[in-house]
């Protein structure tokens, strides 16, 4: 990576909350790019600036509170200190803290990498009364020290100097700890040892190395096993040397290690700052007496995670009516480009392109739930509102194997009705718990988005009317009880040998964040999710429509048709006769041109609300085509100011219009046997037998089926399938009672339930996959919630039937019988996992 | 004693930790070193966790946690 003359890698350290964000957005700007390391789920960022004629590519490494190896990022941050040996390393250094932040810069001291630091939040220092003295910090430290207040932008210039000097040297700070006469003894012969090994001491800083084995660092002990022909050796005399120290001193040599560090910290911080005041009450615990307290606290809670509900799903789906049209208007040109219709077949190209077109813009529909949404989360973390909701929800939470903060993606995730699980999965990687984090992602999926109220709203307005708040409420509430059950499970399960983290939680002050990094953050997730979507939905959403329209008709089926539209056709044209004025302008090729003036007409007067929206469309299609116009107006038109009745275009029009029923009702008819002859249908037909217990006939399972590739679709394929009779026209509602004449709630309550237990769409999987950084956990999520829901409609289905309970009491019964599992399951104690 | 039996408001010093796994790692790096003062500031409204304050920050352990840590009382 230093291989270029011109261009300097730098690497960005610090402690969590130290502002380390702040200070890198203000020295890259605009500059940033985001990637995952790889392999794991933790985020690599980097972006450049020049400074002095060179480019300095800055890395941002992961904040962490010490260099151990126990959790990811500490082993991300150490391995690339190792591996990449950065030029220098800016150690963001919160100064209202010096004390316990030293305690990282003596570790990064002790990689022997040059370093820079850095004392951000000098405002917040001086506020609470403490003058430090840099150069003797610096002298101390033996590194330079250069003061910022990032979110204010100060110290910007002065930093990039220091950097662009002090990564020239490329000199390690000679600062080393003096772990005192009983250490280090033990640690000079351990160096020495390794410095006998040709295959470690080119590789590592080896007093590091030294230091971390005797604090029984795996990772350490690992690359000498890896790398050391004499591992043994080594390991013997570290295991030797370390019982040896236990016994004399009566301590380990690990806690001897972290004192020391201390200690020197609290040293430094003596001779280099003078208090002119005791610490006093802050404001931060003045908030807290309000928001943590016991009665309050949950109040002010809900009130938030309601208010986040209320602008990033209800305001912002409101505002996706506004971006529709943009979305829409991108699908009409692609339909434009695109071969024309035909009028029962489509060509391919053309159905395949706009069956994907559909998909993905299904899903960019969401972007501003999207943005407001990772706005609001980016303000909940930066202003420390975070680990507060962590605080006040943890014990609750954590008897179902998650944590506090799995609150925030469940909410996004719908834990009302309506939200949307991409963001909701994409919200746990601000959790530091491996195992509640890994839980949390599994359960984000079944929680209600609004992609599956549509569904419900169906079901409930043909078999629950005179219950619909009732049902409803059921539908909204069931999916979190049986989410903390299933939680539960996974933690006890599969999710077993997950690492968890013991909750040693900071409480941050409170800060007002910066617009910047707000609305970076919220760009950057939402880009990241924009990404993923056009690369891969795409394909899978073809396979999908692969699915659902092969093998396709047999012959004699599209003969048929084919022979219907015909005949239909020379309906038409024997009704307007040939004698009419309009015979020719709508026969023959003309008559497809016609069929794209009708459409684009009715759809622009759909779309048109005030009387002026619609005389404005009136003289637009007028000008395009006055003879088709004629038609259109039924044979009522004015010219010159004067109403003219034609009624060879009024005949024209009802002819056109009689097509036009028949031609739907057979592009319905054709779909309708192309999906029950494909292989979706043939598997909806295979897996009945099955399904047939849960209450589900063929026509529900391709429904349910066709649901995967986006839940929105599903009852536009009911829609497709529950088609109805010739002539009579009728809501879906009607349509579906007519057609399930044995249909009882109990079957409605059935379906619900796998609606709800129904597998992640497409670009939730992804992110899925993205955040557990496994392709065997994207899978897993997707069919656990098949294995689920299937089983619960099952019982809820042939339970309900056995016992003879109606629709209703089957819903009670099921509640209860959930709601009392859930609190046993509260009680399972998960061993005691830390020693 | 340890510190998840200090009642609010009370303040104490570290004795020792009493662990020599990942909690004891975690809470060595967050300076609990012997001889630190510690000051339980409140608990959560369902008691656990619990917040202190300790070389001027503010930090939450659940009692599980702070079992892990050896106190006097002041």
């Amino acid at each position: 990576m230093n291989s270029k003359s011109d261009n300097i890698v730098v690497a960005l350290a610090g402690q969590p909350n130290s502002g380390k964000s702040t200070i890198f957005n203000m020295l890259t700007g605009a500059r940033q790019h985001v990637a995952n390391y790889p392999g794991i789920t933790v985020e690599k960022k980097s972006g450049s600036f020049r400074q002095d004629g060179a480019r300095i590519e800055l890395v941002d490494l992961p904040g962490t509170y010490s260099l151990t190896s126990y959790t990811e990022e500490e082993r991300v941050a150490r391995d690339f200190l190792l591996k990449y040996r950065p030029a220098a390393v800016v150690d963001v250094v919160d100064a209202s803290n010096l004390e316990r932040n030293l305690y990282l810069s003596f570790q990064l001291a002790e990689m022997e990498v040059p370093l820079i630091i850095n004392l951000n939040m000098m405002d917040v220092a001086e506020k609470r009364g403490q003058n430090i003295d840099t150069e003797k910090l610096s002298r101390e430290l033996v590194a330079p020290v250069v003061t910022t207040v990032g979110n204010k932008g100060k110290g910007k210039q002065n930093l990039k100097e220091a950097i662009r000097k002090n990564s020239e040297k490329g000199e390690a700070v000679p600062f080393r700890i003096d772990y005192g006469e009983a250490l280090e003894p033990i640690l000079g012969a351990l160096e020495k040892r390794l410095s006998e090994d040709p295959d470690l001491s080119g590789r590592y800083p080896l007093r590091w190395l030294a230091v971390k084995l005797m604090e029984n660092d795996e990772e350490a002990q690992r690359v000498v096993r890896e790398y050391s022909k004499k591992s043994g050796l080594i390991m013997a005399l570290v295991e030797e040397q370390s019982s040896d120290f236990i016994r004399k001193h009566k301590n380990s040599p690990k806690k001897v290690i972290a004192v020391a560090r201390h200690m020197k910290a609290q040293k430094i911080v003596e001779k280099s700052v003078s208090r002119k005041k005791a610490f006093d009450k802050t404001i931060t615990d003045k908030i807290d007496r309000v928001v943590c307290n016991r009665f309050l606290g949950p109040v002010i809670l809900a009130a938030t995670i309601y208010i986040m509900y209320e602008l990033a799903i209800v305001q912002g789906y409101k505002i996706t009516s506004y971006t529709w049209p943009v979305l829409a208007g991108f699908r009409d040109l692609v339909a434009w480009v695109l071969p024309s219709q035909g009028f029962v077949f489509d060509p391919f190209f053309r159905s395949i392109s706009l069956w994907v077109v559909d998909g993905t813009i299904a899903v960019l529909n969401y972007i501003p739930i999207f943005l407001i949404l990772f706005a609001l989360i980016a303000i909940l973390e930066d202003t420390g509102y975070m680990a507060r909701m962590a605080f006040i929800l943890d014990r609750i939470f954590r008897h179902f194997g998650l944590q506090g903060q799995s609150v925030l993606p469940m909410v996004i995730g719908g834990l009302y009705v309506g939200g949307c699980a991409i963001p909701g999965v994409m919200a746990c990687r601000a959790m530091k718990d491996e195992k509640a984090r890994m839980a949390t992602i599994m359960i984000v999926p079944l929680m209600n988005c609004l992609a599956k109220i549509p569904f419900y709203v169906l079901m409930i307005g043909i078999f629950f009317t005179a219950y619909k708040g009732i049902a409803m409420f059921f539908i909204a509430t069931i999916t979190i009880i049986v989410a903390l059950s299933v939680a539960k499970i996974l933690s006890l399960t599969v999710l077993r040998k997950k690492l968890s983290a013991p909750f040693v939680m900071e409480m941050p002050p409170y800060h007002i964040p910066t617009v910047q990094v707000v609305l970076r953050r919220c760009l950057e997730r939402t880009w990241l999710f924009v990404k993923k979507i056009i690369t891969i939905v795409i394909a899978v959403s073809a396979i999908v429509y692969a699915l659902i329209y092969f093998p396709g008709l047999s012959k004699e089926r599209k003969t048929h048709f084919i022979s219907q539209a015909d005949q239909a056709q020379q309906t038409f044209f024997e009704k307007i006769g040939k004698n009419s004025p309009y015979a020719d302008l709508v026969t023959g090729d003309n008559l497809i041109r016609f069929t794209a003036y009708w459409n684009d007409y009715k759809k622009a007067k759909m779309g048109a609300k005030s009387k002026e929206a619609m005389e404005a469309i009136d003289q637009k299609f007028k000008t395009k085509n006055v003879e088709f116009f004629n038609i259109v107006k039924k044979g009522k038109y004015e010219i010159e100011g004067k109403l003219i009745k034609d009624n060879h275009a009024k005949n024209a029009y009802n002819a056109y219009k009689k097509l036009d029923k028949t031609m739907n009702r057979l592009r319905r008819e054709q779909k309708e046997e192309t999906i029950i002859a494909s292989f979706m249908g043939r598997a909806g037909r295979f897996i009945e037998p099955l399904t047939q217990w849960a209450g589900f006939n063929w026509r529900i399972n391709i429904a349910l089926m066709s649901a995967f590739a986006a839940k929105e679709s599903s009852v536009a394929t009911l829609g497709g399938i529950y088609q109805s009779p010739q002539g009579e026209e009728g809501t879906l509602e009607e349509r579906i009672r007519g057609k399930e004449k044995d249909w009882t709630p109990l079957h409605a309550l059935a379906i619900m339930l796998f609606m709800a237990m129904y597998p992640p769409c497409i670009p939730t999987l992804l992110m899925v996959r993205l955040e557990t950084g496994s392709t065997k956990w994207m899978l897993f999520a997707t069919f656990y919630p098949m294995v689920l829901g299937i089983s619960l409609s099952v019982l809820v289905f042939t339970g309900g039937n056995l016992l003879g309970l109606s629709g209703m009491q089957t819903m009670i019964a099921f509640y209860i019988l959930m709601l009392s599992l859930l609190i046993l399951m509260g009680f399972i104690k998960s061993k005691p996992e830390f020693t | 004693m340890t510190l998840d039996e200090v009642k609010q408001g009370q303040e104490c010093e570290i004795v020792d930790i009493i662990s020599e796994g990942i909690i004891g790692q975690r809470l060595l790096d967050m300076g609990f070193i012997p001889g630190t003062r510690i000051k339980v500031i409140r608990n959560a409204p369902l008691v656990d966790p619990v917040e202190f304050l300790l070389k001027g920050y503010y930090l939450s352990l659940r009692h599980s946690e702070a079992q892990k840590v050896e106190v006097n009382l002041l």
